[in-house]
């Protein structure tokens, strides 16, 4: 059946999708990789499908340390999506990614960045921002631009920490890398776009970069650069405002004119230089790059320039659907005020029938903005074609184009109106209703040549059933009453009969028409008026009633109606100004174009500003960078520094001291007499050095490397070419810079930190229900390393309560009593009866057995309880090879040796049995060994970080346990440990 | 940037999600949902579509809207063309990109989503770089994978992550060094019912299959033939090294139209009758022929049925979307292809207002329409000598006649 699966597996497609969970966490506990990996195969699958899978959190995690780099890609797909539910059980993955932080493979490095801060647990943001700022310094790029991108992500999770995030995007601004510049820009527009003074000095050279940087990049950059650029230039349109001509009259001396001329304007090269090095991403083929160079010329170009984006703009209208959308409506906004840009591309804007109908409507509000008396007739013959068209909501739109063009446009009324008045007669009603109240706006400005329209519309009035055109046809009968004295009465009484059906817009209406004929024509009208006021008076929507109330106060005057009535006349039919047709695209320029802001026409959360220009340019040379100029003394220096570093090291060797303070002393106090850049340097450097573990082998790699520099050095000045002799320089300088971090790897490599072999279940009471008052805790050593500090020893505490009672604010009090490192858990609010919650706290012990004492509180009591760690829980398990073992265990002879021979049960004498007897009495791990029986573990002490190295060697009956560590203290209490677990029976 | 993505398929059902950030419920898309009903026709949903927390930006490709959510301001064309360079992928590694395609590989699919953003914000959107990161499932690979239990995601960073240059590898070595370029163009066109050009543009592209050992720099020169009042506008994504795929757009104001058509179609008022023809003929194809051409309209939803014979070809109308679809193929300039017949209204239903718009597609092989003609080629920066090829052609992209 595994090959069946494996099959399954193959296709990517779960071939029985019914699988329990249970089967599924039976696979991913198996040994064998390919079951595993069809597992988190068929997980994935759930997730995408939006299934919940969060159960199988525990037997997922474990996998997060595999060899098999498909698997654990899925593993951190599924971490991020649910660690954020599970956040104690993610802490347990979080050793992993800090040891693949430093792994040699910039990929690893960078994908272990990735899902780290993609886990969102509050907990680990220090771990986070330790590893930004450690990324951030990174040599790759790539793990650079990683980093960048997390800045955003811790800055999601915890916006406390956005000062020191700042510090790393200043840092990461300075980057050269064309890699990391998009990322970075990115994170500063998240975290701290108005920090606009850290973009000063990058400006030229993010500006110079723009052209290599990745598309997606360039985007987000020239957005920014748009904004920086509104805040630091003057406005390059000032001729624009009003052109200053002095006439110069011919007396006019020479340096009057100087004074009464306008300062001609001239462009900061700056500003010059964004706008230059912009311009060839016009034609990228990313459409976004494009629509953001527009945008950008569109707000800082002088109008002159800006024609140059309009092909460009043309040229996006042939891309998909989506993209012609957003384009159209930033051509609409850019065509409102500069008609001339795209004039000459009006036909790329017809509309053809296999538009959507959003592009047709975008279209056709473009034409209207590009409407003018020379092209208006090829426009409206065009218009033509879409008043037929299939689409009717698209055929509206045109009537209402037909309209804007009419009044817009004197000469064209006319012929607009005409033949408006025919569409009224199409057989569709949307149209018809459209055309009415399209006429009915026209006619307001000229309604006294226009009778025989309203006539033709009253005919039609009948077969109208859009109540918008219903209502429109009546407020003309209305407000022209005197126009066609004889209809409008008629109407008024068809309306009398059938106003209780009536649409409440059309009421409203016809309650005018009444109002504005009684005033007008009460002879006729009287009574229908009054029928019609008293309809009104109960119908059920409150406003008519509330509008009938109204007007019969105004227009009927009886003892109670009061000065109004005297002017309903001129209140009602007083003459009213003719509505403006405007383009709904009138407003859009208060939006930076191109954003989404604009396209949805408010204001999106996020959205930035974009400033006016300052009216005085702000202090120019912000933006300049200082050059380094090559200086012949850091040469010399340099040579200086290299003698120092191999003296140091070989004197070391020499001393075999483990005490690097003291020569890292003795070094400062050489260098005091030594230029300032230079002690920079050093320090710098001799930080690295620090960082170093005394180790031999570390130190033969630094030798060797130091003399190599210094041949090279050497050679280069015996050769005389002294710029020769610069450029050598400047490479071994990062050659040096490489080989330093490679070491470093290097020793985290060999004294590479591995999981634990064995992680006891046993736990030990800390505090009995009894004396704890119902509060009972236990705590037991995960064997992990810490997350909270490199140096503490990492404990799982499980807190109950056996009481009846709620108790309240568990915390761990702030003094503590012998002086450890105790890294408190979060105090717990609320503990419910018979509730119990597991926490982790890290206590660094300083590699001594002596108990941590600390207070245990609640919100009434204090218990004073002591944690005794075993010896054994003191160290950390760590790999090697066999070869380097014995070579550390030769180091570590003499007083740090000590060995006892015992005598084995018969039991105890498998190999299994003894592994598994060493590793539970001590956190270690197990070194490969090729004799059969000698037995190696390896582990360092949590605190310093001393190797402890322990072999037994079997020679039947008896057993030579051998343990090499500095501590030998640690040494001796382990022997006695070891000697009496190997000796006794039982598991 | 980009906070999640759900595909929904045509039936309105969600398939796939993928989040980037902390989990959006996809009841979110409910406010996607109600949108799509209120459209009339697939494309007709809006691209930007704004809900109380959330925007959502969709894009419709394939039957399938990749609907993605968005929390805060960013450019929408940002988005769509995030959306369409995801779609291109899917197609680039299964083939099509369809629903069942996706499905079948949702795990690559997860594995793609996954190194294309992080945190909302593209990391790797090249297929050159993808496809060392992932390689695209091959049935020869899932048998090796099978069997020697390796796997389909690659442990190193690409070097093209690294360079300006990212859609090149480092050191790329072909046994044959040999270049060629297709010279596409695609009229795009609205003809009115007089047969008068209302508006025309081409647009060409320049299809790159370039196989050079190392990083040579390529030349292209043309040779333009026009007449003064032609506009010609290159813009191109050479970007330094000719590599990939450029993109040329040439607008003209005078554009040779390749095939004329004559129609007939009217409907009488009151009639249940209308009458159909169309008669296709080449026109300035500088004595090349006129291929692989098809004739689709929708005809006015009033229409029950068309009865139709033409001269050549087959043709299919579709009673339900009222589309007619002509396959004629090869024109003959001595024997003009033609359909007619008549349609059928359904009864009672009244005369149409507007006569249906008539979509052409052709190609033309062997012709530059826009009279556009490669000199030259050269190479500079290496030595060897490529072997050249050069194609032309002429299709026409979205060719209406109005009737």
């Amino acid at each position: 059946t595994s090959a069946q699966r494996n099959r399954s597996n193959a296709q990517g497609k779960p071939r029985n999708p019914t699988l329990k969970n249970e089967d599924l966490k039976e696979m991913l506990e198996s040994n064998k990789e390919s079951l595993k990996l069809e597992a988190m195969k068929r997980i994935v699958g759930l997730i995408a499908k939006g299934k919940n899978a969060s159960e199988l959190f525990p037997a997922v995690v474990k996998n997060v340390a595999s060899k098999n780099i498909e698997l654990k890609k899925l593993v951190y797909v599924y971490l991020v999506r649910y660690a954020e539910e599970q956040q104690d059980l993610a802490l347990l993955s979080i050793s992993t990614f800090q040891r693949a932080l430093k792994d040699p493979n910039q990929l690893i490095r960078a994908s272990a960045l990735r899902v780290l801060s993609s886990i969102r647990v509050p907990i680990i943001v220090p771990i986070m921002m330790l590893a930004i700022k450690e990324a951030a310094t990174d040599l790759s790029p790539y793990v650079r631009k990683t980093a960048a991108h997390a800045i955003q992500k811790l800055y999601s999770l915890d916006p406390d920490q956005k000062e020191h995030l700042i510090e790393v995007i200043e840092k990461l601004l300075k980057d050269k890398s064309t890699l990391v510049a998009g990322s970075v820009v990115m994170a500063f527009e998240e975290v701290c776009p108005d920090r606009i003074d850290l973009i000063h000095k990058n400006y030229r050279k993010l500006c110079n970069l723009l052209v290599d940087v990745e598309e997606w990049g360039q985007v987000v950059i020239i957005h920014m650069l748009t904004r920086y650029a509104r805040t630091q230039f003057v406005s390059p349109w000032r001729e624009e405002g009003g052109i200053e001509r002095t006439i110069y009259s011919f007396y006019d001396s020479e340096e009057e004119r100087k004074v009464e001329q306008t300062r001609p304007y001239i462009m900061d090269p700056d500003h010059r230089l964004l706008l230059r090095n912009t311009k060839p991403l016009l034609q990228s083929r990313n459409t976004a790059v494009v629509m953001a160079v527009s945008q950008l010329y569109w707000h800082l170009a002088p109008k002159h320039e800006l024609s140059i984006i309009t092909k460009s703009l043309v040229r996006l209208l042939r891309s998909h659907r989506e993209v012609q959308y957003v384009v159209l409506q930033n051509i609409a906004t850019m065509s409102i005020q500069r008609k001339g840009m795209f004039e000459p591309f009006m036909k790329s804007f017809y509309v053809r029938s296999t538009d959507a109908t959003h592009i047709k409507t975008l279209k056709l509000e473009i034409l209207t903005n590009l409407a003018n008396e020379a092209n208006i007739s090829t426009i409206l013959r065009e218009f033509q074609t879409y008043v037929k068209s299939q689409d009717k909501a698209f055929a509206a739109a045109t009537i209402q184009a037909i309209g804007r063009c009419a009044t817009n446009i004197s000469e064209v009324t006319d012929t607009c109106l005409n033949g408006l008045v025919l569409l009224l007669s199409n057989r569709d009603e949307t149209v018809v209703a459209e055309s009415v109240v399209v006429i009915k706006k026209l006619l307001q400005t000229q309604p006294s040549q226009h009778s025989d329209i309203i006539k033709h519309m009253a005919k039609l009035f009948d077969n109208i059933t859009v109540p918008m055109a219903r209502a429109s046809i009546l407020w003309l009968m209305g407000e022209y009453c005197e126009h066609v004295p004889k209809i409008a009465p008629d109407v008024l009484r068809k309306m009398a009969k059938t106003f209780t059906n009536e649409e409440d817009i059309v009421k409203l209406q016809i309650v005018n028409l009444a109002a504005k004929l009684y005033l007008t024509n009460s002879k006729q009208t009287k009574l229908l008026t009054q029928y019609i006021l008293n309809l009104g008076k109960y119908d059920q929507n409150y406003d008519i009633r509330d509008r009938t109330r109204f007007i019969r106060q105004l227009i009927v005057p009886n003892e109670k109606s009061g000065a109004l009535s005297k002017y309903a006349r001129r209140i009602l039919m007083a003459p009213k100004p003719a509505p403006v047709l405007q383009s709904a695209f009138k407003d859009r320029d208060r939006f930076q174009l191109g954003t989404l802001s604009h396209t949805l026409n408010s204001q999106a959360s996020g959205y930035l500003e974009l400033s006016d220009w300052p009216a005085v340019a702000p202090d120019q040379s912000v933006r300049n960078v200082e050059v380094v100029e090559p200086v012949r003394l850091p040469c010399i220096f340099i040579l200086f520094y290299f003698l120092k570093i191999m003296l140091k090291i070989e004197s070391e060797s020499e001393e075999n001291s483990d005490d690097s303070n003291k020569s890292s002393s003795s070094q400062s106090e050489k260098s005091s007499s030594e230029s300032d850049s230079e002690k920079k340097k050093k320090t710098l450097k001799n930080k690295k050095l620090q960082q170093q573990k005394p180790d031999s082998k570390d130190r033969l790699l630094l030798i060797i490397m130091t003399k190599y520099i210094l041949i090279h050095i050497v050679l280069s000045i015996s050769t005389q070419f002294f710029v020769n002799c610069m450029c050598s320089l400047l490479h071994l300088c990062v050659f040096l810079a490489c080989q330093f971090d490679a070491v470093s790897w290097h020793v985290h490599v060999s004294l590479q930190a591995s999981s634990p072999v064995f992680v006891p279940e046993t736990s030990h009471e800390l505090l009995h229900r009894m004396t704890g008052k119902g509060l009972s805790a236990q705590y037991r050593f995960t064997r992990q390393p810490c997350i909270y500090g490199n140096s503490m020893v990492s404990l799982q505490l499980t807190l109950s309560n056996s009481s009846d009672q709620a108790l309240e604010n568990i915390h761990i009090s702030e003094k503590s009593s012998t002086g450890q490192n105790i890294h408190r858990f979060n105090a717990i609010e609320r503990l419910e009866p018979q509730a119990s919650v597991t926490v982790s706290m890290g206590v660094d012990f300083n590699d001594s057995t002596q108990a941590a004492n600390f207070q245990l509180c609640t919100k009434e009591d204090e218990f004073s309880v002591s944690i005794q760690p075993a010896v054994g829980e003191l160290l950390l398990p760590i790999t090697m090879s066999e070869a380097d073992f014995t070579k550390e265990q030769g180091k570590l002879m003499g007083m740090n040796e000590s060995s006892a021979t015992i005598t084995m049960k018969p039991e105890n004498v498998s190999s299994q049995s003894v592994n598994r007897k060493v590793v539970s009495v001590a956190n270690i791990g197990v070194i490969p060994s090729s004799q059969e029986n000698i037995y190696r573990f390896a582990g360092k002490t949590v605190s310093s970080g001393s190797l402890v190295l322990v072999s037994v060697a079997l020679k039947d009956p008896d057993a030579v346990i051998t343990i090499n560590t500095e501590k030998t203290v640690i040494g001796s209490m382990l022997l006695r440990q070891f000697k009496t677990a190997l000796t006794n029976s039982g598991p | 940037m980009i906070h999640s993505l759900f595909l929904v398929n045509a039936s309105g059902d969600i398939f796939l999600e993928k989040h980037w950030k902390s989990v959006v419920s996809r009841s979110v898309c409910d406010y996607f949902f109600e949108a799509l009903e209120r459209a009339t026709e697939p494309e007709n949903v809006p691209p930007v579509i704004p809900t109380p927390h959330h925007f959502l930006i969709n894009v419709l490709r394939h039957r399938i809207y990749f609907v993605a959510v968005i929390q805060s301001e960013v450019p929408p064309l940002f988005v769509i063309e995030f959306l369409h360079r995801v779609v291109d992928t899917f197609q680039d590694y299964f083939g099509v990109c369809s629903e069942a395609a996706i499905k079948d590989n949702v795990v690559v699919v997860y594995e793609l989503l996954e190194e294309m953003l992080d945190n909302g914000f593209p990391l790797a959107t090249e297929s050159n770089i993808l496809k060392e990161l992932i390689k695209p499932p091959t049935i020869l690979r899932t048998v090796v994978n099978t069997i020697t239990g390796s796997t389909n995601v690659g442990e190193q960073l690409p070097t093209g992550q690294l360079s300006v240059v990212p859609w090149r590898r480092t050191g790329v070595k072909y046994t044959n060094n040999e270049a060629y370029f297709d010279v596409v163009e695609e009229i795009d066109a609205i003809i009115d019912k007089s047969g008068s050009t209302i508006t025309a543009e081409i647009q060409g592209v320049i299809d790159a299959c370039v196989k050079l050992t190392g990083m040579p720099d390529l030349t292209l020169s043309f040779m333009v033939n026009l007449d003064i009042s032609s506009e010609l506008n290159f813009a191109c994504c050479f970007a330094r090294q000719c590599t990939v795929t450029p993109v040329t757009t040439v607008f003209f104001s005078l554009v040779a139209i390749p095939v004329y058509v004559k129609h007939n179609i009217s409907f009488r008022e009151g009639s249940s009758q209308g009458r159909f023809e169309l008669t296709l003929g080449p026109k300035q194809t500088m004595g090349k022929a006129v291929e692989s051409v098809l004739v689709s309209s929708q005809l006015p939803r009033g229409v029950l049925n068309a009865n139709l014979s033409p001269s050549q070809g087959t043709y299919t109308f579709d009673p339900v979307t009222k589309l007619l679809s002509w396959d004629v193929g090869k024109i003959n300039p001595q024997k003009l292809p033609s359909l007619k017949g008549s349609v059928s209204l359904q009864t009672g239903a009244s005369k149409p207002d507007e006569n249906p718009t008539i979509n052409i597609q052709f190609k033309i092989q062997q012709l530059a329409i826009s009279g556009l003609k490669v000199n030259r080629l050269d190479m500079y920066g290496e030595k060897y000598k490529p072997f050249k090829g050069i194609k032309y052609m002429t299709k026409a992209g979205k060719f209406q006649v109005r009737t």
